[in-house]
């Protein structure tokens, strides 16, 4: 045909007049690739099959097939939290779909970018209760940022662009595209959109009003007691806003402390480093939360796990809260100056305008005094054996082993979690994945999948418990089949932590469904999947373990048996105030009352 | 024992324009739901030349703190344009209307059609033993008619929920 341009993905095109036609999943396809997407985890079915049979056609975009679509997601939340490029998701309808609805919520609680395409049968049948439907945009409206189903090809393209704009922008999300099999099969015209025919109404602010940070410097520089009280916003704003973190921190003076998801933006080598805060951080970020005269929140939301008891909360401060999402000012902290914006911007405007007046601060020297004190609690002190690997003990040994590589750490949900964020210092960004607000058990080594595919140099290792690998396991296989030398770490107790940690505290140690039965031989299991495994049964023998898992270069399961009845303090028991921290297991005792139980 | 603690309410009305767009109710009835916040009334329709906005109005109770954030969690919703806050803006009006069947013979008859007249509601339907009336107003004066008809009759009521609009010149 004379006149056909030229068609690089070898894309199969229907011409109609001069005016090129392509199939929607073809434009899916093409839209992706002019948005820069490299990889697309996913699962093929029924719904799908135009998409799978172009993506089959071209080169330019790389597909993992994941072993479950649940696994797909969390891969997608890996990547997109290592790298800083939104993750992407393709799956069938009906179950594929289901599938994935804890991997949004989990993206939308952590504020993590994600779009996910879900085949959905032909518009025709839609409603009609056919084979693989369910009703994915009704399911999925409240854990995404936003969710479109498509009617038309012709407006494919620009509702694919849209979803990456707002997966990506302003506070970052999953997004879900619907996509009806006759949509993926009839043809319409493909543009790239330009900037200014997109989002006309979605405009997230991004810059604070200079009043506001004029007055947030003020503030700043009369407090006292100040502290910088930092969260995962700080990690979604790029990698400069963690230099920027470092330089406010530096001209201020003011300790800096963060939350989980937030680990990572301020170096936890540094002298103002006062370690992780919340139910299970250090007694010095807390202490110091609950006695600073000024908490500046930096892309944090205040979260009951950090808070602790409300009306007992940080009772003498003033607080300024930066956020991009307007919805988390005030939302349970009133906010006594409240900043819309993006973090690293506000944080840009904050250097500038306290370098042009230079505050004169007061001393800091007696605040700094205080937290030296709090400092010598050390609360982080775990009691020693020779005869057991304390937990503890492993996660440090296996920072000293690998800190020089600066590891890319993902986790999954429980004791062994918070032992991780606790005893693994990080230095960098984007190097610790962890499901901090919705606490999904399995998300560690999907996550851990699509971090290495992201960072293929990279050593990516999952930091589990023997409870919550088994809940993804099936991902094995994907790390085999794309020859990831991922590397799972399992802290074995044989019980599900944490769950018996809040028996223990809570109901008098009725140790009700927490004894993890029945596990699977992980030295065994991992070789059942062409992986290498180990298994560190005594102290002695970690550092050999850890360097015989570190010098295989496959994935290795690494089956560490831990002391089985050890508890992760310090601990704010749910619902107390930061002032009522437990710091040893001795402290442990008893039932509590039912206000307690009643609080998650 | 626990018990639930509850608190004081005030009642405001959103006007919140959005676009017109599948599934938009569903989005915004369900922040609602899935908040926990209330919902006392809720009216919706197209209000441009081009179909492409609607306006939605919302009349909610909550303590203060949660009217705000209320308005915050409906303003981060991708279709959300606007949110206005009327009962904050200051003088608004608000207007629902009512159809109000009542049956009943003689006396009671009478006074319905009494009692119609004195709150300008409208026969929009008669038999000879019913009355279908039309009542606009503020959700205050259908409720004091319906309380009225209820002693002469009243057998079953639709109401539209509550428009609003702020007062003077400005449009929001």
């Amino acid at each position: 045909m004379i006149g056909e341009p030229p068609n690089p993905g070898g894309l199969v095109c229907k011409v109609s007049g001069m005016i090129v036609e392509k199939s929607g999943a073809d434009i899916l396809i093409e839209a992706l690739c002019d948005l820069g997407v490299e990889v697309v985890f996913g699962y093929p079915g029924g719904a799908v099959l135009p998409i799978y049979d172009a993506l089959f056609q071209q080169k330019r975009i790389r597909h993992v097939l994941v072993r479950q679509e649940g696994g797909a997601a969390h891969a997608a939340e890996g990547y997109a939290r290592s790298t800083g490029k939104p993750g992407v998701v393709l799956v069938t309808s009906g179950p594929g779909a289901t599938n994935v609805v804890t991997g949004l919520a989990d993206a939308l609680m952590d504020s993590i970018p994600i779009v996910v395409i879900t085949g959905q049968v032909a518009t025709h049948l839609i409603g009609t209760d056919a084979f693989q439907e369910a009703d994915t945009v009704g399911i999925t409206r409240h854990c995404t940022k936003h969710n479109y189903l498509v009617k038309d090809p012709a407006k494919l393209g620009d509702i694919v662009h849209e979803a990456f704009h707002i997966a990506t922008s302003g506070r970052p999300g999953p997004v879900v595209i619907d996509l009806p099999k006759d949509v993926q099969v009839a043809t319409a015209v493909y543009r790239r959109p330009s900037e200014t025919t997109l989002h006309k109404n979605y405009k997230p602010q991004v810059k604070a009003e200079t009043a506001l940070i004029e007055q947030a410097v003020e503030m700043l520089g009369r407090a006292e007691r100040p502290i910088l009280y930092t969260g995962g916003g700080v990690i979604n704003s790029g990698p400069a806003a963690s230099q920027l973190l470092r330089e406010l921190a530096r001209i201020t003076g003011a300790p800096v402390t963060s939350t989980l998801m937030g680990l990572g933006a301020f170096p936890a080598s540094s002298e103002q480093w006062l370690g992780m805060l919340g139910m299970h951080g250090t007694y010095e970020a807390n202490m110091a939360m609950n006695e600073a005269d000024l908490i500046l929140n930096l892309g944090a939301r205040f979260d009951d796990r950090v808070t602790g008891r409300l009306d007992a909360f940080s009772p003498r401060s003033k607080r300024i809260h930066v956020d991009i999402d307007r919805s988390s000012i005030n939302k349970t902290v009133r906010a006594d100056l409240g900043l819309v914006g993006d973090v690293g911007r506000v944080m840009e405007d904050l250097i500038r305008i306290w370098k042009a007046r230079s505050p004169t601060q007061p001393d800091l020297k007696a605040w700094w005094k205080k937290i030296e004190g709090w400092r010598d609690k050390k609360s982080l002190a775990f009691p020693p054996s020779k005869r057991e690997i304390m937990p503890q003990h492993a996660i440090r040994a296996l920072w000293e082993a690998t800190r020089i590589k600066k590891p890319i750490i993902t986790t999954e949900v429980g004791q062994h979690q918070m032992w991780a964020a606790q005893h693994f210092d990080f230095e960098q960004p984007n190097k610790w994945l962890t499901s901090g607000g919705l606490g999904t058990m399995g998300y560690g080594l999907p996550a851990a999948i699509g971090a290495q595919i992201g960072n293929p140099n990279a050593l990516v290792i999952d930091i589990a418990g023997e409870a919550s690998i088994l809940m993804n396991i099936q991902e094995m296989a994907t790390a085999t089949q794309y020859r990831l030398p991922v590397k799972v770490f399992i802290l074995n107790n044989e019980y599900m932590g944490m769950v018996r940690q809040w028996q223990e505290l809570t109901y008098s140690s009725r140790y009700s469904e927490s004894y993890s039965e029945a596990l699977p031989d992980f030295v065994a299991l991992a070789e059942a999947f062409g992986w290498k495994g180990l298994r560190i049964e005594n102290p002695d023998a970690l550092d050999g373990g850890i360097a015989e898992m570190l010098a295989h270069d496959g994935p290795v399961m690494v089956d560490c048996r831990v002391a089985k009845l050890a508890n992760c303090f310090p601990m704010i028991p749910s619902g107390a105030a930061h002032t009522d921290m437990i710091l040893q297991a001795e402290e442990v005792s008893g039932e509590m009352d039912d206000e307690a139980k009643a609080l998650v | 024992m626990m018990h639930i603690k509850t608190e004081l309410t005030e009642r405001h009305t959103l006007s919140i324009t959005v676009a017109n767009e599948p599934g938009i109710l569903a989005r915004i009835a369900g922040m609602f739901t899935a908040r926990g916040y209330n919902i006392s009334s809720l009216t919706v329709a197209d209000v441009t030349e081009d179909h492409a906005v609607s306006r939605i109005t919302i009349v909610t109770a909550g303590p203060p703190g949660v009217i705000e954030q209320i308005i915050a969690q409906l303003d981060r919703l991708v279709p959300v344009h606007r949110v206005v806050d009327l009962t904050e803006l200051g003088p608004h009006v608000e207007r629902e209307l009512a159809l109000v069947k009542v049956q009943g013979t003689g006396d009671h008859r009478i006074e319905a059609l009494r009692l119609a007249e004195v709150y300008r509601a409208r026969v929009v339907d008669a038999t000879t033993s019913s009355f279908v009336f039309e009542v606009t107003g503020g959700p205050e004066k259908i409720d004091k008619f319906l309380e009225l008809m209820r002693e002469v009759g009243l057998v079953e009521v639709a109401r539209t929920g509550v428009a609003a609009i702020a007062r003077g010149k400005e449009a929001v």
